[in-house]
């Protein structure tokens, strides 16, 4: 009995040192208090003030936030493109050949994000390519591919090798087979591909800051980053990432709620 | 036959993976609204025959022509056929009509025009009142329906089917066997259809085409095939049959069992050793002796639902599988008779196992890869020989430390009284063997050869 009281009570105490940051944000994020931890009254006017652009500091938050979502939905879009390319062609490889590919492209997942930020800064600097909003898209685009190629190639193993064929056969060119055949059966993995690489790209720091050159180009990693050094945060950034984290709760539920229906339809066959 | 007949017309076709040989110089001719069966068992070539005329794969040489033209670099899309695959490949995100609607659709037909082909073409596989449902939700028969509709809505001048009945459970593949054939009969296009199993082949087909090794092995009609076989190969695999050694004595006169026959057979010359087929439906038993040609013990009786099975030993030691409408007792003895129209006379591939080898020393040769130890024969060190060596001097054994090289045995024939089995070795040349000795297919072997059992000749002139 005492047992079971401990081992239940041991799952919800990790929840909630996991979840008590989070929770103590978005409290916050309903009070005025410039200092975080202080509780001057409820009140939405942080919510308010981020929406209407009256943020201290200048338009700098809003440029950051919209950077970063341009950034994320440009590297999640090139990257889901290029790794469901990558994913079939290494799904047509055989042997020795598509176990060294597949290898290959896990090493950048494991890699940690400071050696492939400052592995990326010299390459860019090599080349003598300007850094920017360009060089940082570029480079999440290159951490986010192999994401793309884990998510699509369980769907093209579970594909019917026969239906790409059979598409040629009624006299669908390849490119016609490839879009009315092949993407609808890979679009599942596809699309947890793509929010996989947008979370990703949404939240790193360690590559952009790397690689976004001396221009002033903030994402909101590193404008949190340069706020706290100035000393305190500005109060806006709680309304702005209990949003955030609200808004990655609902692609995560919708994303588990598609994967199972998937496999309920998968069962009753 | 006119070349305005052949509808397909393939020449010396051939195709490897790496080093693997699937096809090896393919010749064939199909007519036009003709029923051809490639049959084989698995590994043939038969499927690969297939993939080449559908286009999914090149030809590593030979060329495929149709109606006149030649198609071997045209691409699958632009070829003027349709396939029904083995496992249907139905596209899964789409319902039965826009399944069978896509070929249509991708021609830019009428979306009235359409409509009214795929609910004639269903009408046509009896899945009228299907077009809404989700592909997945069918059975295998209801699939495998939907996949022929979506070939045939194209109107392919030539349809192929790719085990298309496979997956099915018995009663159904019966069922879809005599559809399939009225649907031929009624469309009059041209079917080529690739199956592993003889008795669809035989219940189908215009013409049959056996396949083994990547090689054609015969072509013709169910009844030819049947009936006259070319080799033990074709003889084994379709139907049931007893396959002995014998040796043409002259013609028409054809000894084996231990007892000259008279046969139909003529040309192969006189003391040929020659490979003999009589099926089993053929052999004559009787429980009198007297007017026998042979006696023979009953060994076993299966009763097979319209005739019974028996094995028979006959007084020469051969056992002999035997189909009759009367069933005889275990042990009691009978009398044979085979007539000459029922002895299917056929060529032996191989007399001996032969190669090219060279010497070792005085008393070594290399052949099949390994060092085998000979008599001195007067040959010196490498000189460049001819090895013999009897199948019944090859000797196979279960551990594979004991033979001077290994192999994996291919194929097993019963040869009436002991088994002629084919060894792949090591090196990737065939070695045969006569043995007593129940082997299975794919069993490792070790394969041992005395010194006194290898003969050495000197090369032939024109080797």
């Amino acid at each position: 009995m005492m047992k079971k009281f401990f081992a239940k009570a041991y799952i919800y105490i990790l929840l909630l040192l996991l979840y008590a940051p989070l929770i103590f944000i978005a409290v916050c994020s309903f009070t005025e208090a410039k200092v975080l931890g202080n509780w001057t009254g409820f009140s939405t006017r942080l919510y308010a003030n981020l929406f209407s652009n009256a943020v201290e500091g200048g338009n700098s938050l809003i440029a950051a936030i919209y950077n970063t979502l341009i950034i994320a939905l440009v590297a999640a879009s090139v990257s889901t493109l290029f790794g469901t390319f990558a994913a079939i062609g290494i799904h047509n490889m055989h042997g020795a050949r598509k176990r060294a590919v597949q290898f290959m492209n896990s090493i950048p997942m494991v890699n940690p994000d400071v050696i492939t930020g400052v592995s990326l800064f010299l390459l860019f600097i090599f080349l003598h390519f300007t850094q920017g909003y360009a060089s940082v898209t570029l480079a999440h685009i290159t951490f986010c591919i192999p994401y793309v190629v884990l998510s699509v190639l369980p769907k093209l193993t579970q594909m019917n090798p026969n239906i790409y064929e059979a598409a040629l056969d009624l006299g669908a060119t390849p490119r016609q087979a490839f879009w009315k055949v092949m993407v609808p059966e890979l679009r599942p993995g596809m699309i947890s591909g793509f929010i996989l690489a947008f979370t990703m790209s949404l939240d790193d720091f360690a590559v952009t800051f790397f690689t976004r050159g001396t221009i002033g180009l903030e994402t909101l990693s590193t404008y949190i980053y340069t706020d706290a050094r100035k000393g305190g945060l500005t109060p806006e950034l709680r309304p702005l990432m209990t949003i955030i984290f609200v808004i990655i709760l609902i692609l995560l539920l919708i994303t588990n709620i598609r994967q199972m229906r998937a496999a309920r339809r998968a069962a009753v066959r | 036959m006119t070349d305005n007949d052949v509808i397909i017309k393939i020449e010396h076709l051939s195709k490897s993976y790496g080093d693997k040989v699937v096809l090896n110089d393919i010749n064939l001719d199909i007519k036009r609204g003709e029923f051809v069966t490639l049959l084989g068992p698995s590994g043939c070539g038969k499927t690969t025959t297939l993939r080449l005329i559908a286009g999914f794969n090149k030809a590593d040489s030979g060329t495929i022509m149709m109606d006149g033209k030649d198609i071997t670099d045209v691409p699958p899309y632009c070829r003027p056929l349709n396939t029904v695959f083995q496992r249907y490949a139905l596209f899964p995100h789409l319902d039965v009509y826009d399944n069978v609607a896509f070929g249509l659709k991708l021609n830019k037909m009428p979306e009235n025009e359409i409509r009214m082909k795929v609910k004639r073409v269903l009408k046509m596989v009896s899945m009228t009142d299907y077009e809404d449902r989700d592909v997945n939700s069918l059975s295998g028969g209801q699939q495998q329906r939907v996949a022929i509709a979506r070939a045939l809505v194209n109107q392919p001048k030539v349809l192929l089917l790719d085990e298309p009945l496979a997956a099915l459970d018995l009663k159904m593949r019966k069922d879809m066997q005599i559809e399939l054939k009225e649907m031929h009969q009624k469309l009059g296009i041209t079917f080529i259809y690739v199956t592993h199993d003889q008795e669809e082949a035989l219940t189908l087909s215009d013409r049959i085409v056996v396949m083994d090794e990547g090689k054609i092995q015969q072509i013709g009609t169910p009844t030819d095939i049947y009936n006259e076989p070319v080799n033990s190969f074709v003889a084994d695999f379709i139907g049931e049959s007893n396959i002995l050694n014998g040796v043409m004595i002259e013609d028409r006169k054809v000894a084996f069992m231990y007892h000259e026959f008279e046969c139909v057979d003529e040309g192969f010359g006189s003391n040929v050793p020659v490979d003999v087929v009589i099926r089993p439906e053929d052999i004559y038993i009787m429980s009198r002796t007297d007017n026998a040609q042979m006696t023979g013990v009953v060994k076993s009786c299966t009763f097979k639902g319209v005739h019974y099975e028996m094995f028979v030993e006959t007084e020469t030691g051969y056992e002999l599988m035997i189909q009759d409408y009367n069933a005889y007792e275990i042990g009691s003895t009978v009398g044979l008779i085979i007539k000459p129209q029922d002895i299917q006379v056929m060529k032996k591939e191989h007399v001996c196992n032969a190669y090219e080898g060279v010497m070792k020393g005085s008393d070594h040769v290399e052949f099949l890869g390994s060092e085998f130890e000979c008599l001195p024969c007067g040959f010196t060190d490498g000189d460049k020989v001819r090895v013999e060596v009897d199948f019944r001097k090859v000797d196979l054994m279960d551990d594979k430390e004991d033979g001077t090289t290994t192999g994996t045995v291919v194929s097993i024939l019963y040869k009436g009284n002991h088994y002629y089995i084919k060894v792949k070795t090591e090196c990737g040349e065939d070695i045969f063997a006569h043995t007593q000795d129940v082997w299975d297919k794919f069993d490792m072997v070790g394969i041992k050869i005395l010194p006194q059992d290898i003969r050495i000749k000197p090369l032939a002139k024109d080797e």
